[in-house]
């Protein structure tokens, strides 16, 4: 890991089949996009599969945060894996249930309802990265 | 791309199409490639596809495995890294076929996707085309070539 961590990366499960990926992927981008543009940077999970060298490098280069949209928690065991142990592991059905919201069941064509809970995830992925980046 | 061939075609036939699509979070093509999997799996051929989450095989999944290694599988990337077709393949699972979103693209390209969390009718448009097209090589593997 570099001595002075300006970025922390960000590894959504991006899950396709589960309405959890689906918020994982839309809160991951909404972090990256609109809540901590110059903060934030990420990489396709499956590169640690497809990609080379420099993407299995990734958790090293950047203190990480993986965002898994189930308990299978493909993205923080397959980080840990192939890349490199996350600084910080999310679930967003954890988050969601903390905070009282009933889980969504969308995969696409998202309502209200389920912009909600992703802003809820996008919430607390800026929390993680601010406090890894104060304590850094 | 690895080939499939005579003899494990014949055992693919009749059971259902496995369908993983791009994971990607930084390109509108890669969403194009998961709405084609929604497509294809939810209004073109609900009944003879099911789609998977591609991380699964990241973390070799048993299920997941076993889904590649007994079922007709089909890859849909939103770019040239194909993450998709390669996450299936180092398992030594050759895909029966390979798509790339751009290709869809290239042949509709009055359709051009944009917006990543959210597609807009163009790509959802050429989504929906994309995923009919595929339909035939559904329809291979679970009919012998007829129709649904």
């Amino acid at each position: 890991m570099t001595d002075q961590p300006r970025k922390v990366g960000i590894i959504s499960c991006s899950g396709e089949a589960i309405p959890g990926g689906t918020l994982s992927r839309i809160a991951c981008r909404k972090v990256l996009d609109e809540l901590r543009p110059d903060k934030s940077v990420t990489l396709c999970f499956p590169l640690f599969i497809a990609g080379g060298e420099e993407e299995r490098m990734f958790a090293d280069m950047f203190p990480t945060i993986t965002v898994d949209g189930c308990e299978k928690r493909c993205a923080a065991l397959g980080t840990e894996r192939l890349s490199g142990s996350p600084t910080k592991t999310l679930i967003v059905t954890e988050i969601l249930k903390q905070r009282g919201i009933p889980p969504t069941t969308k995969l696409r064509n998202l309502g209200p309802e389920e912009k909600a809970a992703a802003q809820a995830v996008a919430e607390e992925i800026v929390a993680a990265i601010d406090e890894i980046l104060a304590t850094a | 791309m690895q080939e499939i061939n005579r003899e494990r075609q014949g055992e693919l036939m009749g059971k259902k199409v496995a369908v993983f699509a791009c994971s990607g979070i930084g390109k509108p093509l890669g969403s194009v490639a998961r709405e084609i999997g929604y497509e294809l799996t939810e209004r073109v051929r609900p009944d003879n596809t099911v789609l998977t989450c591609l991380a699964l095989l990241v973390v070799n999944d048993p299920e997941a495995l076993k889904l590649i290694k007994e079922n007709p599988v089909i890859a849909v990337d939103g770019c040239v890294l194909a993450c998709a077709r390669k996450c299936i393949e180092s398992h030594g699972a050759p895909v029966v076929k390979a798509y790339q979103t751009i290709d869809f693209f290239k042949k509709h390209n009055d359709l051009k996707p944009e917006g990543i969390t959210e597609l807009n009718e163009a790509g959802k448009k050429l989504a929906a085309i994309a995923a009919d097209e595929l339909a035939g090589v559904v329809d291979e593997f679970v009919c012998g070539g007829g129709e649904k």
